[in-house]
């Protein structure tokens, strides 16, 4: 097989452990031929006798009283087994990242009382075929009382506003605090002395993962107690702690197989087919297969979240940025999942892989009446890359430079101290700046050529 | 009207490992009777390669041909411990459990080797291809099967190992954010060409030219895969994808890929790239995580091409032709 990218080893030599046998060379894929054969089983290839399907009746508000649930008109349906409410659930609210010690548990398996958003899941029907739950489940029937909405992130936090969540605020609270903090330096300090302040707002909307194989789970009890989960998790362990805590189960009573899945990028990260599912098998003794359809997949899996970010930036004549402010809101939706952990995540990789002397960063995990967002590749990163690299481009402009050279004059390099107080090591960003110019030819004056990101020990290094 | 073209870059790091760290994983592994070593996991491939890239690196401390190094993985009854695949960890953390423990089971392979040679075990070395023989005298030598052989039926040993790694969580101080949130920074830089159309506001993407740098590639062909996949992740992210077009406003979320757009074949741009290694000291043979880096660095670059190409600064993400052209308009009225 052809080795389809340039590795180019004039850069760090000294670093590089030269031979090596196996690693570092193309052997191909191991599943690469059983993938595109068909040959591969994945988690829906499973198959047993008497499985039951499990569909949800959604809530088409994004934010209500439930005011009655009457499954009367979906039990009438023939091929119909049962029905799950969350009286059914015996430990009905979790967070996900409580196995990290994340709290309060904000969220539902099935609501209470209320709905939070479009689509959130109220009522689990079981059936004998996948089509009869999804047709029984769309007979069930719901009288809600609309509540006032609030899809904003800002607005959410706008004193009057009503709260959304049972802990009486529309944020995630980081050890008392409303947002999770950065304080390097005095910002405000350097706005004074700076040459040029610089502010811009950017934002992005929710994407979707969008795998080839949508979200799903495969439940069968085994007659001994225990429960198999087949499942495309992204994290066996992960699904399984969370979804013995939900259905009150010692954990080595649940038995995750999984391990190949038809793409993830984060979207399978969430714990939310297994434990009603496993709740199914339990009530009926049989096995029970609970898979996303492409239009639940869309809109209420959870999606990357949408992400407003305020940058504010003192620069000196020369190309130096003395101050970076950063106010990032990260949409969370209706329940915190993975954001709590994204937008500490965002506050950490502020203010970019440059060397800022003064650092300001307020990162606000904020709830909404919306799909609740969660992990995506990159999350907390991703999108605050997009702000950031939008604003090097403008500075560059406003001083009339070089777009690259602006960058690497402010590049980190080792033993710079980043805004949370670590020191950088194995630091490159100059050198990829310096190989992507020349692979587009563009010549960088001597100074920049020459520059390194192995900053000699004591100095100040290259430049200003 | 006219198509308007504009270069833009976009420099980027990202870290390796889950943030704050706190996430274990483990591998055991050993030698069956066939002259193989199984890697038990309960770590999860998303169609990455983990599980080429976790023999890779088996083979490579064992020091036996990748051929006869199988991942089994993963089933909670029987793989042990592992946090999960997410956060650019898997590479790195699991990798380190296995070198860990491929050392412990090939000291074994290499005690059973040297009785049955009757040599020192410290002047035994491995030769990649299934056999182990004193230093400097490759003839002095023994296949690894009969070691394996011989470990189970002659000398009763297991020729296993157990491997872990974990880095201890850290706590963020909350007043200053003072924190140890990743195991490494990964590196990559974008230069994006594009062609804007301004009388549709449509942007097609010329060229992607990206430098990459990864520790170190494990796999060359797979570390291109992550690449591409990455930045036609990326290009789609700037330019086509959200369940909500009119965000806040929650109407337009599209139910299936007819309404979800996303590039097509004859969309995706040109790439070139390169990847330079400068090895992770903490990495497995210097690894660190590429998997959800390749998609960031080109989504600026387009967005800054654009600019250059027909001055419009969207600052609002995906960058559709509707924005496009609202901002020309805006020039044009100036």
């Amino acid at each position: 097989m052809q080795d389809l990218e340039t590795i180019d080893t004039r850069f760090f030599s000294a670093e590089r452990e030269a031979d090596l046998d196996v690693v570092g060379t193309t052997v191909p894929r191991v599943d690469a031929r059983a993938h595109v054969t068909g040959k591969t089983q994945f988690y829906e290839d499973v198959s047993f006798p008497g499985m039951l399907h499990l569909k949800m009746a959604r809530s088409t508000r994004h934010h209500a009283l439930l005011k009655k649930v009457d499954t009367r008109p979906a039990e009438k349906v023939p091929g119909f087994v049962r029905a799950l409410t969350h009286k059914d659930v015996p430990n009905n609210w979790y967070t996900i990242l409580r196995l990290i010690g994340v709290e309060p548990n904000d969220e539902p398996v099935l609501p209470e009382d209320r709905v939070l958003f479009q689509g959130e899941q109220i009522v689990a029907i079981l059936a004998e075929t996948a089509e009869v739950a999804g047709e029984a489940a769309s007979k069930v029937k719901i009288e809600y009382k609309d509540l006032p909405a609030v899809f904003d992130v800002e607005e959410a936090l706008k004193p009057g506003t009503p709260a959304i969540k049972p802990h009486g605020k529309n944020y995630f609270v980081y050890e008392g605090h409303h947002c999770r903090r950065i304080r390097f330096g005095d910002v405000d300090q350097a706005f004074k002395e700076a040459d040029h302040v610089i502010e811009h707002r950017y934002q992005s909307a929710p994407i979707e993962h969008a795998p080839t194989e949508t979200t799903g789970c495969i439940v069968k009890p085994e007659g001994n107690g225990r429960f198999t989960i087949y499942s495309n998790t992204q994290a066996c362990y992960f699904t399984l702690d969370n979804a013995a805590l939900i259905v009150g189960l010692p954990f080595n009573k649940l038995r995750v197989i999984g391990g190949t899945v038809g793409g993830g990028f984060g979207g399978k990260v969430d714990v939310t087919v297994e434990p009603i599912a496993i709740i199914a098998a339990m009530l009926t003794q049989r096995p029970v297969k609970y898979a996303y359809s492409r239009e639940e997949e869309m809109q209420v899996s959870s999606p990357r979240a949408a992400e407003r970010i305020y940058i504010k930036d003192g620069v000196m004549k020369d190309g130096r940025i003395i101050a970076r402010k950063v106010t990032l809101y990260v949409d969370a939706g209706a329940y915190s999942r993975h954001s709590p952990y994204g937008t500490t995540k965002a506050a950490a990789h502020m203010p970019g892989p440059y060397s800022i002397p003064n650092v300001w960063v307020d990162a606000h995990c904020v709830y909404t009446n919306r799909t609740p967002s969660s992990a995506m590749r990159g999350f907390g990163v991703t999108i605050g890359d997009f702000a950031l690299e939008s604003q090097m481009d403008r500075i560059a402009r406003m001083l009339k430079m070089d777009p690259i050279e602006l960058r690497m004059l402010n590049a980190y390099r080792d033993g710079d101290m980043k805004a949370h107080r670590k020191k950088a090591e194995g630091c490159a960003l100059v050198e990829v700046m310096q190989k992507a110019a020349e692979m587009t030819g563009r010549k960088l004056p001597e100074r920049f050529k020459k520059m390194s990101s192995l900053k000699p020990v004591g100095s100040k290094g290259e430049g200003i | 009207m006219a198509r308007l073209k504009g270069r833009g870059v976009a420099a980027v790091n990202y870290p390796t490992g889950m943030n704050l760290g706190g996430d274990p994983s483990q591998a055991l592994i050993h030698a069956t009777t066939t002259g193989s070593f199984v890697i038990t996991l309960s770590s999860v491939d998303l169609g990455q390669g983990l599980k080429t890239v976790m023999a890779q690196i088996g083979a490579e401390t064992l020091g036996v041909p990748f051929d006869t190094v199988w991942v089994d993985t993963a089933d909670t009854d029987t793989g042990p411990h592992c946090m999960g695949t997410f956060a650019s960890r898997g590479t790195h953390r699991i990798g380190n459990a296995i070198i860990m423990a491929a050392r412990e089971a090939r000291a074994v392979m290499l005690d059973v080797a040297a009785e049955e040679l009757e040599v020192d075990p410290a002047d035994l070395v491995t030769d990649g291809k299934g056999k182990i023989h004193v230093n400097g005298s490759p003839e002095k030598a023994i296949d690894v099967i009969n070691v394996a052989l011989a470990a189970h039926f002659k000398y009763g040993k297991t020729i296993s190992g157990r491997g872990i790694f974990m880095k201890p969580k850290s706590d963020v101080v909350p007043e200053t954010g003072e924190m140890n949130p990743d195991s490494a920074q990964a590196h990559a830089c974008t230069v994006a060409e594009v062609e804007v159309d301004d009388e549709t506001g449509e942007v097609r993407v010329l060229k992607l030219t990206n430098a990459y740098e990864i520790g170190r590639a494990m796999n060359p062909a797979m570390a291109h895969q992550q690449i591409v996949g990455g930045a036609w992740m990326g290009m789609s992210h700037a330019l086509y994808e959200t369940t909500e077009p009119y965000y806040p406003d929650r109407a337009h979320g599209p139910l299936d890929f007819s309404e979800y757009l996303m590039p097509g074949p004859g969309d995706i741009a040109v790439m070139e790239s390169a990847i330079i290694e400068r090895p992770a000291a903490n990495g497995p043979y210097g690894a660190k995580g590429i998997g959800e880096m390749t998609a960031n660095s080109p989504i600026a670059a387009i967005a800054n091409a654009i600019f250059d190409a027909c001055g419009v600064r969207v600052e609002s993400m995906p960058i559709t032709p509707e924005k496009v052209l609202r901002g020309l308009d805006e020039l044009r009225s100036k």
